[in-house]
């Protein structure tokens, strides 16, 4: 009898990357139904419009590399990118927004440099990051959290404000809008007022900000998740997590009148969604055990810097990004011991 | 069995053990074939000298081939019969190429040789005991095929104090160690003795996996019957690759066994447990080793089981057997489904390494896989035992950055399979990683050979010295005598450019001569076809197909 030959290991793999990408998207659910909840149906659509714009973009680009295209979609890697790019985005920005930044994120910032595990950056955050300096009024005109204003917007309306910038006759935009916590913090403090009479405002309240701290326990709740399913590592979101709350401690017992308590750094803006969704991105993230602590905390380090004197209100996209660029140098540095090399 | 500290290494895979089907039955003893073949092919690619030729009648026992080299035990005949001929078959190789072959007809009667056992080997010094299981033609039964009298002499520099016996088969599917020791418990204790005694070890670690109950329970029957106590028992946890030699040293111990070193340099000899009943065999009772328990199993095959059968009964003659093939038999591998490989016809004979006949079924096993790019994500770094990044490898490996992979320790690689088997972006990394190592190889035999060209170019060129001195001198002596003024110094110069026109002018024929003398490396021709297959086959031979339990006594040597 004649056997067909190939090479060992010849059993089938446990694992693929549609399933982690997969799973990945399925744990982001508590998180986008905390946004839901808090600020309306709006990044729903949002979440539509960037699906659309990045699946057409990734088979354009694969059709232009003259690469099959139904494998690459079905890996569910650009969804994964316009998902953690629309939920990082304000409710009711405008549909040619979001399209623009996907199309970017998986254009340039993921075929250009070679697709599929080749982009040096996080391809969302390339996206945010370009929207962000771009288009800075459009990417902070956040929406008032529900805990807040008490009603929020239908289906219908957020579809309309998005595509036709219209809203319901009683609305303006300008009424409707409203800076984060984190942002409200960095244009009060620059005014020279202090912590306490900031955070007596409305939008304090809890450890995180109204609202916002739900949307952060809901990305917690989906990384625990992962977690548990072993998806990702504890290395990264732990040594993320714990450097910001470790040097946010610091400077809060410091001053406290200028630098908020660590349980609102860690539970407001987009440190859960950074830590367990965003710097865990596998491909641009460091990929030793030790380099991801170290990759983690220094993304940590720098939210908090970026934060604290930076120009920006969160700093969770440029510190990623920021990282991503020193990622193989901490790779280099933290090779494991080999087995039966000098320990 | 009392409480053993067991250590850990790093990383490792729970695998579905797929034992049940083969270790449940009862074990078989395999008829005897119509023909017996033996391959002369030694591990390192040359033949054995064949001692019988087409036409003789040999006995059961009987040495048909053989070398002085201690490296290359004899070949005994497994029955008696007559010698057909001696011709190039295919070999249970994973390269698929074919080798000379003595092929024996039986003729039934399986007439032995006369074997004189040692009745009290304790009177024996460790050189005369090491002869004897050279003579017996012993190797390492787990799968390397290590000649067994060399890894029992670590040299007198090294001082073992422990001897590990291997149990734990760790790899899916195979059970022959776990047969042997639930049918012949004596057997492998007595040989662990002889095992001690030549080593002058202490003790002896014999290591079971905790998925073996019956193998234990024998195991402890036996040693009840007293005269083992040098011999402890542990379990050890059944996962992948806890069998592969370094990795149990490490569960055992909790020493490493050094890169590039083996061993003895700690102070431990491991051996599989079926290498030490056949030492048993071969001291006591002098029977050479002509047959083993091999698995034959998969849901290729009606009836899966252990059979002891003869060395150089071919494959098709086990499989029948055992119920012959099911209608859903797909591949053949031999070896387990991690680190054995597969072999294209079942006409091949049962070798001393052979552990396991794996007949899969219908997508029982994987052929090629289509795999997306590397996503970065460790998880091979994870499971690899050996703490290695695979992803690096794999990506310098891929680049052709040679160096660099040699930097993050390719050549630590064991081959085991598991960051293979993890990978999500179902990446053959073990194929890459032996494609890298041979390229490695081929590089470094480059190095050498230019090397070796550039000395005889410089001996060559030292040669020319010395005739242009003496020469020069000649001249210098002349030109005296006819008494010119020039000094020894001109006519030494004007001597050298001649010489330097002349060598210009004709080329020489050969062609390290040409070769200036920084630019030699570009003059030796590439690696061709034949060096590349060359370097394959090394790899092959230097890392164990068979099994995880590396035997191999010389880790591969530094590459740069
Ligand atoms: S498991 Fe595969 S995809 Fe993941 S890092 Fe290793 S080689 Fe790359
Ligand atoms: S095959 Fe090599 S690199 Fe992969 S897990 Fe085994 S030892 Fe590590």
């Amino acid at each position: 009898m004649r056997f067909p030959t190939a090479h060992a290991p010849y059993l089938a793999p446990v694992n693929s990357v549609n399933r982690i990408m997969l799973e990945v998207l399925v744990a982001l659910i508590p998180g986008l139904a905390a946004l839901v909840w808090q600020f309306g149906p709006g990044v729903l659509v949002q979440c539509m419009i960037a699906l659309l714009a990045a699946q057409l973009g990734e088979a354009a680009m694969l059709s232009l590399r003259r690469r099959p295209i139904a494998p690459a979609l079905r890996d569910y890697s650009a969804a994964l990118t316009a998902v953690l790019l629309a939920v990082s985005l304000p409710p009711l920005a405008p549909w040619w927004l979001t399209a623009f930044g996907a199309l970017f994120a998986i254009v340039i910032g993921k075929h250009l440099y070679g697709g599929l595990g080749y982009n040096p950056f996080n391809p969302a955050m390339v996206g945010y990051a370009v929207l962000l300096i771009s288009f800075p009024q459009h990417m902070t005109a956040w929406l008032p959290p529900k805990e807040l204003s008490g009603s929020a917007l239908s289906f219908a309306d957020a579809w309309n404000a998005i595509f036709t910038r219209t809203l319901p006759s009683d609305m303006t935009f300008d009424a409707l809008t409203m800076a984060t916590p984190l942002d409200t913090i960095k244009t009060q403090l620059g005014l020279n007022r202090l912590l306490d009479e900031i955070q007596a405002g409305g939008l304090f309240a809890g450890i995180g900000g109204r609202g916002w701290q739900w949307v952060n326990f809901g990305f917690l709740l989906g990384g625990l998740w992962m977690l548990k399913r072993g998806i990702i590592g504890w290395q990264i979101p732990v040594g993320f997590l714990g450097a910001l709350f470790g040097i946010s401690l610091i400077f809060f017992l410091i001053d406290p009148a200028v630098y908020p308590t660590p349980l609102f750094q860690c539970f407001s803006g987009a440190a859960m969604l950074g830590a367990f969704f965003i710097a865990t991105d596998p491909v641009t993230a460091s990929t030793t055990p030790r380099g991801r602590l170290i990759y983690g905390a220094s993304i940590g380090l720098l939210v908090f810097v970026i934060r604290s004197w930076g120009g920006y209100p969160d700093g969770v996209a440029f510190a990623v990004l920021l990282l991503n660029l020193a990622a193989p140098t901490i790779d280099h540095y933290t090779r494991p011991r080999v087995y039966g090399h000098p320990k | 069995m009392s409480l053993f500290k067991l250590w850990n290494f790093h990383g490792g895979l729970h695998l579905d053990g797929h034992k049940q089907e083969s270790c449940k039955a009862p074990l078989a003893v395999a008829r005897l074939p119509e023909r017996l073949l033996f391959p002369l092919q030694q591990r390192n690619g040359e033949d054995s000298k064949p001692v019988v030729a087409p036409g003789d009648r040999v006995l059961k026992g009987q040495v048909i081939a053989c070398d002085d080299h201690p490296f290359y035990p004899p070949i005994h005949a497994s029955s008696s019969g007559i010698v057909r001929k001696i011709e190039d078959l295919p070999l249970p190789h994973p390269s698929g190429l074919t080798g000379s072959c003595i092929v024996i007809e039986t003729d039934g009667e399986d007439a032995a040789m006369d074997f004189a056992g040692i009745e009290d080997y304790r009177q024996c010094s460790p050189d005369e005991l090491r002869r004897r299981i050279y003579e017996a033609g012993i190797v390492g039964l787990g799968g390397a095929a290590f000649p067994t009298s060399v890894k029992v002499a670590p040299g007198s520099d090294r001082k073992v104090d422990t001897l590990i016996l291997n149990g734990a088969e760790c790899e899916p599917y195979i059970t022959c160690d776990d047969s042997l020791l639930s049918h012949y418990p004596n057997h492998v204790l007595e040989g662990a003795k002889i095992l001690l005694q030549i080593l002058k070890a202490e003790r002896c670690l014999l290591a079971v996996e905790d998925d073996m109950p019956d193998a234990l329970a024998a195991l402890e029957k036996a040693k009840q019957r007293g005269g083992f106590e040098a011999i402890q028992l542990v379990r050890v946890p059944a996962i992948y690759p806890t069998g592969g030699e370094k990795q149990l040293i490490s569960v055992l111990t909790g020493r490493e066994v050094p890169t590039r070193g083996i061993p003895a340099d700690i102070g431990i000899v491991c051996q599989n447990v079926g290498t030490a009943a056949a030492v048993y065999n071969a001291v006591v009772h002098g029977t050479p080793l002509i047959s083993r328990i091999v698995t034959v199993t998969g849901r290729g095959v009606k009836q899966p089981q252990n059979v002891l059968a003869r060395i150089g009964t071919p494959f098709a003659d086990l499989i029948q057997q055992c119920g012959g093939y099911t209608n859903e038999a797909e591949r053949l591998v031999l070896g387990g489904p991690m680190m054995g490989f597969d072999v294209p016809t079942d006409n091949l004979p049962l070798t001393k390494s052979a552990n396991c006949i794996l007949v899969a079924g219908r997508n029982e096993l994987i052929g090629e896989k289509r795999s997306l790019p590397c996503i970065r994500c460790g998880a091979c770094a994870e499971v690899c035992p050996v703490n290695l990044l695979p992803q690096q490898l794999y990506w310098y490996g891929r680049s052709d950055q040679i160096e660099r992979a040699l930097d993050y320790n390719l050549f630590d690689c064991i081959e085991c399979g598991s960051c293979d088997v993890v990978c999500p972006s179902h990446i053959p990394l073990v194929q890459h990683f032996r494609a890298t190592k041979g390229k490695a190889i081929a590089k470094r035999r480059e190095r050498e050979k230019a090397d070796h060209a550039r000395l005889r170019f410089e001996s060559r060129q030292a040669r020319k010295e010395q005739e242009k001195r003496e020469r020069a001198e000649a001249a210098k002596r002349k030109k005296e005598n006819l008494g010119t003024g020039k000094s020894p110094e001109i006519i030494e110069a004007i001597e050298r450019a001649k010489l330097r026109r002349a060598e210009k002018s004709a080329p020489s024929s050969e062609g390290a001569a040409q070769i200036d003398g920084d630019k030699q490396e570009t003059v030796v021709p590439p690696a061709g076809a034949e060096t590349r297959r060359e370097s394959a086959k090394v790899v092959h031979t230097e890392t164990p197909p068979g099994g995880p339990e590396s035997e191999a006594q010389a880790v591969p040597s530094e590459i740069d």
